[in-house]
């Protein structure tokens, strides 16, 4: 158990190391700095509520940033590992699939949480540390699972294109999908065509199937103050039965794999 | 050296091939509907408060198009008043879409386009009347002033009176239709609502019921003329 652990701790410092190396937070200062360059123009452009103006794009706009970030990173690096053939070489080590799999969604998660909370330290610049904080945990549940989406996408496909596209996908889905089930149960959608009724079935399945990311990070909360403790509870729930259940499917894919 | 001489080569080319482009003109565009709620919904990815002040600003951008300024009065405020309502549905809280409407869109001098951005704002107060009661406080002020439409000033006025009744409303608002009532020559109404206003204790500053006081003993005196306006 002890060497387990220490392989998952060491595999998860050489993520971090990896994260440095390839100058994930010099990218994430660089982005910050425009996208603050970019608010501050748009809030000189408002004649009313500048400041909320402000803080609702800035927020959105680093929200997606983070996103594509961290999916880019987890799917490159996991690429590169697969040509570099060092995936074979760890596994070849008296070292459990289980743990390399572990001590990498802990090396990303790592990551994340770096970048969710420099992304919080510049949001500070526009809100205060209560309604941040909440922020900030909602952008980082939300970054675990694209992390651990990126992971079983490139597991499952073993290719940049097909993984990358699997996870916007996925993302966008996960984020219009509530919106999406709206219009398919609306007034103008017709419940008696069988076309329809086989539509509405299918976005009600997906919905089942998907985390409600629309619920996660949202800028209002920046605005007129914090999601209150049971949407941070949902949030935090949500995030761990999805987690477990991306971490099971990463894992079946692992191990029937031969290397 | 080829490869020197094809980038110099294809560098040149590319000048003379902007130089020789027709150079761009200024083209009005209209303004185009704004798409279903939940078109908007879906695209806004769950941001939908970040969409709506996006859209907020590119509308009110919409008269100042590259190389070309466009009058508020110009725009089809059929569809103003369509994306306002829709930014207004996206980012509910947000004071932003009925600012616009009540001080930019409302003060054009076209008096059909000013009514029908009124009435908006008129109809989108009634959904949030205690944090939205400043800007029909506005669009009455307009309608007395501008439109010289009592009646309108006073149908807005009295919505405020009987819909806003938060404690965060200040008294001036609530009371202008009163007023209103007054320049309408409705004496004695002004004067019943003045006293009940009085009698009902919820004046409780000194200098405002001394306000109001004066002014029922203003409505109350024999000597007082007050001519009918735009009745």
């Amino acid at each position: 158990m002890h060497m387990h652990l220490r392989a998952i701790l060491t595999i998860a410092l050489f993520t971090l190391r990896e994260a440095i190396q390839n100058r994930l937070i010099s990218l994430v200062l660089a982005a910050l700095i425009s996208l603050f360059g970019l608010a501050e123009f748009i809030g000189e452009v408002a004649i009313t509520e500048s400041a909320e103006t402000k803080v609702s794009i800035l927020s959105s706009a680093l929200r997606f940033f983070a996103v594509l970030l961290i999916s880019l990173f987890v799917t490159m690096s996991m690429l590169r590992e697969q040509h570099e053939k060092s995936l074979d070489l760890v596994l070849s080590l008296p070292i459990s699939r289980a743990s390399y799999f572990f001590g990498r969604l802990l090396g990303f998660s790592g990551a994340a949480i770096v970048v969710a909370a420099l992304i919080g330290l510049c949001l500070l610049l526009y809100s205060p540390a209560q309604r941040v904080g909440p922020w900030v945990l909602s952008l980082a549940c939300e970054l675990f699972i694209v992390a651990s989406v990126s992971i079983v996408c490139l597991f499952t496909f073993r290719q940049a294109t097909l993984a990358l596209s699997s996870v916007f996908g996925f993302y966008v889905l996960a984020r219009t999908i509530g919106s999406i089930q709206l219009i398919g149960h609306g007034p103008l959608a017709d419940p008696s065509a069988p076309s329809q009724r086989f539509i509405s079935g299918v976005i009600d399945i997906l919905a089942f199937l998907l985390p409600d990311l629309d619920r996660y990070t949202s800028s209002q909360w920046l605005i007129y103050g914090a999601a209150d403790g049971r949407d941070l509870v949902a949030i935090i729930g949500q995030t761990m039965i999805y987690l477990v259940l991306l971490i099971g499917a990463g894992l079946f894919d692992l191990y029937r794999k031969n290397f | 050296m080829p490869v020197i001489l094809s980038l110099c080569c294809s560098l040149t080319l590319q000048i003379l091939w902007q130089t020789e482009q027709p150079p761009s003109q200024a083209i009005a565009r209209a303004l185009p509907p704004p798409p279903r709620i939940d078109v908007l919904e879906v695209a806004s990815l769950g941001e939908q408060e970040a969409l709506g002040r996006v859209l907020m600003l590119w509308l009110q951008a919409f008269d100042n198009q590259p190389g070309i300024s466009i009058p508020f009065r110009d725009l089809n405020y059929g569809h103003a008043i369509g994306w306002l309502d829709a930014i207004l549905t996206l980012a509910p809280r947000s004071q932003y879409p009925l600012l616009a409407a009540s001080r930019l869109y409302a003060e054009v001098p076209a008096p059909v386009k000013q009514r029908q951005m009124l009435e908006f704002v008129y109809q989108r107060f009634l959904d949030d009347p205690n944090r939205r009661w400043q800007w029909l406080a506005h669009a009455a002020v307009l309608a007395k002033h501008r439109l010289a439409d009592l009646p309108l000033a006073l149908r807005y006025a009295q919505a405020i009176a009987s819909h806003a009744t938060g404690k965060d409303v200040p008294h001036w608002a609530k009371q202008m239709h009163i007023f209103v009532l007054e320049d309408m020559g409705e004496i004695e109404t002004a004067k019943v609502l003045l006293g009940a206003l009085l009698d009902s204790g919820t004046v409780t500053d000194p200098d405002e019921i001394e306000f109001l006081t004066s002014r029922l003993n203003q409505l109350q005196s024999p000597r007082r003329v007050s001519p009918p306006r735009n009745k």
